[in-house]
């Protein structure tokens, strides 16, 4: 079974959190098409959390087309995305970002210029066809 | 969704002194809402009014769109109510004070009030005294559930409790708000714990209400602005300025705008959000000209 964290001190807001959670770990493969989340009850035992958070995460996963509610049974996870990416690539992924993120910061690029940037190089590889 | 509670000018005067003023709140059924403030903030005033503990020296109570004032048998059934430090007969047993809730109460629960007591693994022969500050705080709680109220006020619940405890008492709530869907309204100092649990949000300071609503909504409607030290906006959208020699983060309500050019704006946490307010009633600004915050 699916298990939940909460980081009381990271400033962002409990059922972001949990929707980011579910995100992450189906795109890593933690989370397989047709996996059951916690039903909202064990959500709530587990973490002291309101009931509201969980369906309010769980109402913007079925939005985002993540999961499929099933009336009385519980919330699954309705697709994988096509390719799933292994922990260790996707941990990998994330630290080669992190050390350009630095990079960039020190370089004294704000969050507004960094987002700038990654648009431009995302665009410019549309058009060389590359991603 | 329909209105637990609703008050309208309510205030609470002891002698010369407004405890509370002017207090107009609207809690949607099924919310569990935080009611922070500091200590001497009107928190207990506000909650004792709603229970019909005391009477209002000004306005009205609400509870469930009844007629029936706060404190009349019809409104006390509606709710059920801890009072801080969750204070039990000491010399009671356990059954003894589910005898006495069952006597009080017509629509008591005695089934759900034992077998409460039964998952916490307390002793229904044991003296209420002898048990710890946790088990005390839970019987408090499995008494006032076993009124089968639709409203559960609850005055600092979790403040004298420790760590494992706290934690132990907020899951049998949330779990009780999962499986009932009653509405609930805890007052405390600390916000960071009542982050997750809360969906509503009351702040109160010196007797005042200085914010309430939806919590998403209102993080969504804040934002913390940096910006240079020269120029800060002024208005009613800005709740708190911290000025320092060259810049100054402003924490403002711009809705869904963007901030002024050169300012940049970063979503808020809730600590922070209540803070701004709290700091803001503490220091009132002389009301100047409102220019516009957002370009």
């Amino acid at each position: 079974m699916f298990v939940f964290q909460l980081d009381s001190t990271s400033g962002v807001p409990p059922y972001l959190q949990l929707v980011h959670q579910v995100r992450q770990a189906i795109t890593v493969g933690y989370l397989r098409e047709g996996d059951r989340l916690p039903l909202i009850r064990e959500a709530v035992e587990q973490l002291a959390i309101n009931p509201n958070t969980v369906s309010k995460a769980y109402r913007q996963l079925e939005h985002e087309g993540l999961v499929d509610p099933r009336p009385g049974v519980g919330t699954f996870v309705a697709r994988a995305p096509e390719v799933t990416v292994s922990p260790a690539q996707y941990a990998k992924l994330r630290r080669g970002l992190e050390r350009w993120l630095r990079e960039a910061a020190d370089a004294g690029l704000d969050d507004d210029a960094v987002g700038a940037l990654l648009a431009i190089v995302r665009r410019d590889l549309a058009e060389e066809g590359a991603a | 969704m329909s209105a637990a509670v609703v008050t309208r000018g309510l205030g609470k005067r002891y002698r010369s002194t407004w405890a509370l003023r002017d207090c107009d709140l609207v809690l949607p059924a099924g919310a569990v809402v935080a009611l922070v403030g500091p200590n001497g903030a009107g928190k207990t005033t506000l909650l004792q009014l709603l229970a019909g503990l005391q009477q209002p020296s000004a306005g009205s109570v609400s509870l469930f769109g009844l007629s029936a004032p706060a404190g009349s048998a019809q409104a006390l059934g509606e709710l059920g109510y801890v009072a801080q430090d969750h204070p039990v007969y000491r010399r009671f047993r356990v059954s003894e004070l589910l005898h006495l809730g069952r006597s009080l109460n017509p629509a008591w629960d005695q089934d759900l009030a034992e077998r409460r007591i039964d998952e916490l693994g307390i002793p229904l022969r044991q003296r209420t005294g002898r048990l710890s500050g946790g088990q005390q705080a839970q019987v408090a709680l499995a008494l006032a559930l076993a009124k089968r109220p639709r409203l559960l006020i609850l005055d600092e619940p979790v403040a004298s409790l420790d760590p494992l405890a706290r934690r132990e008492f907020l899951q049998v709530l949330m779990a009780t708000v999962a499986d009932e869907g009653l509405t609930v309204l805890l007052s405390s100092h600390n916000v960071a714990e009542l982050e997750r649990v809360c969906d509503h949000l009351v702040v109160v300071a010196g007797g005042r209400v200085q914010l309430a609503g939806d919590v998403d909504s209102l993080l969504d409607e804040h934002r913390v602005l940096t910006g240079p030290g020269a120029g800060v906006p002024d208005g009613p959208g800005v709740i708190h300025v911290d000025q320092a020699d060259r810049h100054a983060h402003v924490v403002a309500r711009i809705g869904g705008a963007e901030p002024m050019p050169g300012w940049s704006a970063r979503p808020i946490g809730l600590e922070e959000l209540v803070l701004a307010y709290l700091r803001r009633a503490r220091e009132p600004r002389p009301v100047t000209s409102e220019l516009e915050l957002s370009a």
